[in-house]
C-alpha cells in the first residue's frame, strides 16, 4: 500500500526545543484518529537548516513548507492537507505579509546553498538506516572494501583537495596516508565531535540529520590506514546526537555493517562512543586522545602529531564530523566531482552555523568561494531590524571580526586566516550597531580565561591579562598605553601557546583593535561607549521636554528609580540606575535618552 | 535481519530507493493530479489515486510522476477528475476516472502519448498566479 502523502518534521535539536516531537506525535495520532494512517507517512528529519522560523514541517509531494507550526496544528495539516488536499495556507512561509512562497526552492534561504555534508538532513529519517541505505548511503563502503586498494583510497581522497573541516584546514588525504604509513599492528579512527564554539552548531546537527555518513566514513578511514577500532568524542551535552549515533551503531551492527567480517569482506571494524564532559579544549586533538585515555584532557606539543604516536601511543586518524561526512561522498562522486566545486586551494562545501542579528539565523552549506556578503544578506535576509551591519566573526573565540569592506572577498581559508580571523568550525555570529566591539571581545577573552586548561603559561596567564585589560576598558579605567600591552600580550600568546586555543585566543581582541581602533579610543578618552553596552559608560535621562509622564517607565524599572507626579517630567535616580535600558525601550515618546 | 552480504545490501538499496522515489519530486516532469474534493472523494478518488500508484509501479514509471492531490476543480459532474501535464503533451484533465480506468491513462497518456478521448472533459484553466 502506498502512501499518498509524506509529512516530514524537522527533528533537530532547534525544532526539537519548540515542540517539533509533540507535533510529530499530534500527527501520527490525528492520522489515526482520522482514519488515515495507511495514506500518510510522518517521518521525523534532521536538521532543515531553517531554524530560525522553526518547527519546519514539509509535506510531500505537495512542496508545502510549512513554518513556525505548534502543535495543535496538527489536527488541520492532517484534515486539510492529507484528506481534502488542500494547503494550510496560514502555515505557509512568506517573506512578508504580502508574497507567498510555497517551495523549498523558492526560498532565498536555500537558493545559494549546495549540500553536500547536509545532503540527508532534512530528507531521510535519521533514525532508519534503510532510508540511508537508499540515498547510497555505504555504497562508497562497498567500494573501498570489494574495489579499491587503500592507495587507491588515498590518492582519491588527496585529488578531492578535501581539507580538515575542524578548522585548521589540513588535507585528510595526506592525513590518511602518514598513518597508514606509521608502523604499528594496532591503529585508531578518531571522530571528533567536540564542538565548543559558543554559537556553532554544525558538527552536531549533521550528527542528528545523518549519523550513518559519519558511521560509514569511519570504517572507510579504518580500512583504509588498518585500523578496527573508532571512537567518537562528543560532548555530554548533546543528547540527541548521542541517542542518534547509539540507533545509528546498533543499526550498522544488525545488518553487519559495523563488527567482524563486514559484508563478508573479511574486514572488522567496530565503534564505541566518548562522552565528553564540555571542555573546549578537549576540542583540541592532542587534549582529546588524552581525555578518551581517561586523562585529564590537556594537549601536548606536537610533533609527533597523532598520525604517528595517538592514542595509547599507537598511530591514530582524527578527523572532524564535518569532514567525515564529506567522504562517503567524495568516494561514490569522485575526486573530479569534488574538486569542481569550490576554489583554487579550498575544494567543496563548508557548513555555517549562522546566528546573531541576523533575520534568517540558521544552519547553512555554501560552495567554498562564496563571499560573507552572500551569506549574511541573500541567505541571511539580511540585519534584524533594519539596523546598520558593524562586523560578523568567523571561527568563535579563535577568529576575528571581519567588516563591511572584506565583505566581497570570497571564503577559503586563505583568505579568512589573511584577514586576521580563521575558517575555524563553521560558527558565524553577525554583529549590528547595538553591538560593542569592546565587549564582544572581552566576552570572548572571559570565555578563554574559563577554557584555558593552564598547562602553558602565555595562555594561562596571558588570557588572565587580556581580560582585565579589557574588562577595565570597558569600565571606562582605560588609558591609551592598554592597546599596547593588549597587542603585545596577544602577540607573544599566540606564538609561544602550545596549543591553538591560547595561540588564537588573541585574535578577536587583535582584529577588533585593528579594525576599531577608533572605538576603543573613545572608551578610553571619552568614556563613551557608543553602543550602549558598556554599563558603567552609559547614562540614562529623561528630557523633560518630551516626557508626558505617562508613568510606563517608572512602572517598568526593576529598582523603582524612576519618579515624579503624573502628567508631569519624571526623573531617574542615576545612583539608584542598574542601566538595564528598560525605560530606554519602552518610553513611546523618545524621552528617554541614553549617553 | 541478520548480517548482510555485498549482494544482499546492493538488493536492499534497490529495493529502498523506489520506496523513497515516490518522496521526491525532484526531476520528475510528469504531473498527475487528483481532484480530492468532497466530490472528487465521494465519486471515488481515492480509490483511483491508489490505482494511479499502483500502475505507476507497475510501469516502472514512480521516477517519472508526481502524483500530487488537489481540491476540486469544479467538474463536479465528471468525478474523479485527473489532470496530467506532462512534455509533449497537452494539459488535460479528464473525468469520470474512476479506479478501473487508472492503468489505461498510465499505459495510453504516459506510455503511448495518446489521449484518452472518452474522458476529456477540459484543459486545466489559466492559473492567475501565473499571467
Amino acid at each position: 500500500m502506498a502512501y499518498k502523502n509524506f509529512i516530514l518534521v524537522c527533528g533537530g535539536t532547534g525544532c526539537e526545543s519548540s515542540r517539533s516531537d509533540e507535533i510529530y506525535r499530534n500527527l501520527i495520532k490525528e492520522a489515526e484518529s482520522l482514519g488515515v494512517s495507511r495514506d500518510v507517512q510522518v517521518v521525523k528529519t534532521g536538521c532543515f537548516g531553517f531554524c530560525e522560523k522553526g518547527p519546519i514541517v514539509k509535506v510531500l509531494p505537495s512542496e508545502s513548507f510549512y513554518v513556525q507550526v505548534k502543535p495543535e496544528d496538527a489536527h488541520d495539516i492532517i484534515a486539510e492537507q492529507v484528506i481534502k488536499g488542500r494547503e494550510v495556507t496560514r502555515l505557509l512561509y512568506r517573506k512578508d505579509k504580502k508574497t507567498e512562497t510555497t517551495k523549498l526552492e523558492e526560498i532565498e534561504f536555500y537558493q545559494k546553498q549546495f549540500r553536500i555534508v547536509l545532503r540527508n538532513c532534512g530528507v531521510i529519517n535519521p533514525e532508519n538506516i534503510d532510508e540511508y541505505i537508499a540515498r547510497d548511503g555505504y555504497k562508497a563502503l562497498e567500494r573501498v572494501l570489494f574495489e579499491m586498494t587503500p592507495e587507491e583510497v588515498i590518492a582519491e581522497l588527496k585529488a578531492s583537495g578535501l581539507r580538515g573541516r575542524g578548522g585548521a584546514g589540513f588535507p585528510t588525504g595526506m592525513k590518511w596516508e602518514a598513518a597508514r604509513k606509521a608502523p604499528g599492528d594496532i591503529k585508531y579512527i578518531v571522530c571528533n565531535a567536540d564542538e565548543g564554539d559558543p554559537g556553532a552548531y554544525m558538527d552536531r546537527s549533521t550528527i542528528e540529520g545523518d549519523p550513518h555518513s559519519i558511521l560509514e566514513a569511519m570504517v572507510i578511514a579504518g580500512k583504509t590506514v588498518e585500523a578496527n577500532f573508532g571512537y567518537i568524542y562528543i560532548r555530554a551535552e548533546y543528547p540527541l546526537a548521542i541517542e542518534r549515533l547509539k540507533i545509528a551503531i546498533a543499526q550498522a551492527k544488525e545488518y553487519g555493517l559495523l563488527g567482524k567480517d563486514i559484508l563478508g569482506s573479511g574486514f572488522d571494524f567496530d565503534i564505541e562512543i566518548r562522552l565528553g564532559a564540555g571542555a573546549f579544549v578537549c576540542g583540541e586533538e592532542t587534549a582529546l586522545l588524552q581525555s578518551i585515555e581517561g586523562k585529564r584532557g590537556m594537549p601536548r606539543p606536537k610533533p609527533p602529531f597523532p598520525a604517528m604516536k595517538g592514542l595509547w601511543g599507537k598511530p591514530t586518524v582524527i578527523n572532524n564530523v564535518e569532514t567525515l561526512a564529506n567522504v562517503p561522498v567524495v568516494l561514490t562522486r569522485g575526486a573530479n566531482w569534488f574538486s569542481s566545486i569550490g576554489t583554487d586551494k579550498s575544494k567543496g562545501t563548508k557548513v555555517f552555523a549562522l546566528t546573531g542579528k541576523i533575520n534568517n539565523s540558521g544552519l547553512i552549506e555554501v560552495p567554498m568561494g562564496t563571499t560573507l556578503r552572500e551569506i549574511i544578506f541573500d541567505i541571511g535576509g539580511g540585519i534584524r531590524n533594519g539596523k546598520k551591519f558593524k562586523g560578523v566573526q568567523t571561527g568563535g573565540p579563535s577568529g576575528g571580526i571581519i567588516v563591511d569592506k572584506d565583505l566581497d572577498k570570497p571564503i577559503s581559508y586563505e583568505t579568512l586566516t589573511a584577514l586576521g580571523s580563521m575558517m575555524g568550525s563553521g560558527g558565524m555570529i553577525v554583529m549590528d550597531e547595538d553591538d560593542c566591539v569592546v565587549d564582544v571581545s572581552k566576552f570572548y577573552m572571559t570565555f578563554c580565561v574559563d577554557e584555558s586548561c593552564g598547562k602553558c603559561a602565555p595562555c594561562r596567564i596571558g588570557t588572565k591579562q587580556m581580560q582585565m585589560l579589557l574588562d577595565k576598558i570597558t569600565r571606562g579605567q582605560g588609558e591609551e598605553a592598554d592597546l599596547a600591552k593588549l597587542e603585545q600580550i596577544g602577540k607573544a600568546m599566540t606564538k609561544a601557546s602550545l596549543c591553538l586555543l591560547g595561540g588564537s585566543a588573541a585574535n578577536p581582541t587583535l582584529s577588533t583593535i585593528r579594525h576599531f581602533r577608533d572605538e576603543y579610543l573613545e572608551h578610553i578618552h571619552d568614556k563613551k561607549c557608543r553602543a550602549g553596552k558598556c554599563k558603567d559608560l552609559v547614562v540614562y535621562e529623561i528630557n523633560p521636554e518630551k516626557c508626558i509622564g505617562c508613568g510606563l517607565c517608572a512602572r517598568r524599572c526593576p529598582v523603582t528609580c524612576i519618579s515624579g507626579e503624573k502628567k508631569k517630567a519624571h526623573v531617574i535616580d542615576s545612583s539608584k540606575c542598574i542601566k538595564c535600558g528598560e525605560c530606554f525601550t519602552v518610553c513611546k515618546f523618545g524621552a528617554v535618552i541614553k549617553r | 535481519m541478520a548480517k548482510m552480504t555485498l549482494d544482499q545490501l546492493r538488493a536492499l538499496r534497490a529495493q529502498k530507493q523506489e520506496e523513497l522515489e515516490t518522496r521526491n519530486v525532484e526531476g520528475k516532469d510528469i504531473q498527475l493530479i487528483v481532484g480530492m474534493g468532497t466530490c472528487g472523494i465521494a465519486a471515488g478518488a481515492k480509490q483511483t489515486f491508489d490505482a494511479i500508484v499502483a500502475a505507476l509501479e507497475k510501469h516502472k514509471l514512480a521516477n517519472k510522476v508526481v502524483v500530487r492531490q488537489t481540491g476540486c476543480m469544479g467538474l463536479c459532474y465528471v468525478e474523479p477528475t485527473v489532470e496530467v501535464i506532462m512534455p509533449d503533451m497537452p494539459p488535460v484533465i479528464y473525468g469520470k476516472m474512476t479506479s478501473d480506468v487508472a492503468e489505461e491513462l498510465v499505459v495510453k497518456h504516459l506510455i503511448e502519448h495518446s489521449l484518452l478521448d472518452n474522458h476529456i472533459f477540459d484543459k486545466p484553466a489559466i492559473d492567475i498566479a501565473k499571467h
